[in-house]
């Protein structure tokens, strides 16, 4: 199980939290296409290595967060 | 005693193939075998990083069912189950596929009305399907807790009686003998690790052997497939995330029939050996690292023991994880890309083994055709833009 460090609250075990994906995904401005829509609504990355992503501390502060996560080994580090 | 014969050659690749497949597990060699057999394709090689079969055909829970909700999903399983009918004998191997029918479990009067109405819809797809009350339910497994007072009270269910499970490894090691039979080349301990493009057209791919001309790639590599396509520059609608399971101790002959509870993402059956097989939900977050929390498998060993209170004192072998490629609408993605001859099947998400004949039948004819199967048509890339999505998250299954 991960160990969070949630910024109000301090580090907590994973199952507090509800994973929110990745992080830094915005409402798409003025018009859009439908490709650029879909991209919107469907497409996140994958990666197979570091991650940023967003964290809902849902049995705590119910804050979000935004950590990074390496999508092999599980480490946990502050986004830069 | 003699050491029985190898079942395939272990050859080296070979400059040029007209078909190069990425991922030797079950619907890779699936769609090399129905290359061959169905359209007379055989200078085809099937690329493994690991060994044959070594990641979710290895890891999965192996069961056989085709009583999805919507048309589309429907067509392609029951496809699918009518080939696992006639596969042992057509491979000429005892895969071990036994209909001992698929119970999903009602829970609430939600389930209740989801699960009649995937009867009725099953029925008119031309998919067996079955309503039980909870006493029936009682009857056709005797040690399912049916009690009123229980935590997760069983309000009925649907049954499949044609579903069923088989040995994984059996219809890997068949499918794969007879691909070789063939002619189709089985590389292992070959990884892929880009893809020559000219004038957006693949026409090679570059492995950890060298590099080997192709006139068509296909990808079946599930879990890894965004990094594959993202290396030729494609982006998918995948998120991969680990998908758990375990397996008990041998028993004795206890549970003859599959029991799958979507509400509390529990899913059991017995297999052969005696071992029960029960899988979990996939844990939250994107991971590639194939293994899982334990937090996860106690929450679903917790369900199942309210469910079958007489597995209270069984202990844990062992449990793993695979890694699973989950698609935003549960459905496969299957057909064409935005790069010409390159080919893409993947989102099998928590249940592609079901699906390993009829997927390989549909790539395979999508493949040597250069367009998509009839089957396999809703199933296209274009979905994700044009809005026509197949949602089967809510309504034949959580669990696969």
């Amino acid at each position: 199980m991960l160990l969070l460090d949630c910024p109000h609250c301090g580090p907590r075990d994973e199952n507090e939290f509800h994973y929110g994906g990745q992080a830094g995904i915005s409402y798409p401005e003025g018009e859009t296409t439908d490709a650029e829509w879909a991209g919107y609504v469907f497409l996140r990355d994958n990666p197979k290595g570091w991650f940023r992503e967003r964290w809902f501390h849902a049995h705590g502060c119910r804050t979000w967060l935004t950590v990074e996560r390496h999508t092999v080994t599980h480490e946990v580090r502050k986004p830069e | 005693m003699t050491h029985p014969d190898f079942l395939w050659r272990n050859p080296d690749p070979r400059p040029a193939y007209d078909v190069v497949i990425v991922g030797g597990g079950g619907h890779g060699l699936a769609t090399a075998y129905y290359l061959a057999r169905n359209h007379g394709i055989t200078n085809v090689a099937v690329l493994e990083r690991g060994w044959l079969a070594g990641g979710n055909m290895a890891r999965n829970t192996t069961i056989i069912r085709s009583n999805y909700l919507w048309d589309e999903s429907a067509a392609i399983y029951e496809h699918s189950l009518k080939l696992w009918e006639g596969l042992s004998a057509e491979l000429d191997y005892d895969l071990q596929f036994s209909q001992r029918g698929v119970l999903n479990l009602a829970h609430n009067l939600g389930d209740v009305r989801e699960g009649r109405r995937r009867v009725n819809a099953n029925r008119l797809n031309g998919v067996d399907a079955e309503w039980l009350d909870p006493d029936e339910v009682k009857k056709f497994c005797p040690i399912i807790n049916t009690s009123g007072r229980a935590r997760y009270p069983v309000m009925g269910a649907t049954l499949q009686r044609r579903g069923g499970i088989a040995k994984h490894d059996h219809v890997a090691w068949a499918l794969a003998r007879q691909a070789d039979a063939y002619g189709v080349d089985l590389i292992q301990g070959c990884e892929v690790t880009g893809f020559e493009i000219l004038k957006n057209r693949v026409i090679a791919v570059q492995t950890s052997r060298g590099r080997i001309a192709a006139g068509k790639v296909a990808l079946a590599a599930a879990g890894h497939t965004s990094v594959l396509a993202a290396q030729a520059g494609i982006r998918l609608p995948l998120q991969s995330h680990p998908l758990q399971a375990l397996v008990s101790e041998l028993l004795e002959p206890v549970l003859d029939c599959v029991v799958m509870s979507n509400a509390v993402h529990v899913y059991v059956s017995q297999a052969h050996k005696g071992e029960l097989v029960m899988g979990a939900g996939i844990d939250a977050y994107n991971s590639y690292g194939q293994r899982g929390n334990v937090h996860v498998i106690e929450a679903q060993m917790a369900a199942a023991l309210e469910l079958f209170p007489i597995f209270s004192r069984v202990r844990v072998l062992r449990t793993w994880a695979g890694i699973v490629d989950v698609s935003p609408d549960a459905s496969p993605i299957i057909g064409r890309t935005p790069v010409d001859g390159l080919y893409i099947n993947a989102g099998w998400g928590t249940g592609g083994f079901k699906a390993t004949p009829g997927s390989g039948w549909v790539y395979a004819d999508t493949i040597a055709h250069g367009r998509s199967h009839p089957l396999a048509e809703p199933f296209a890339l274009e979905r994700f833009t044009t809005g026509a999505l197949i949602d089967e998250h809510g309504a034949a299954a959580v669990a696969h």
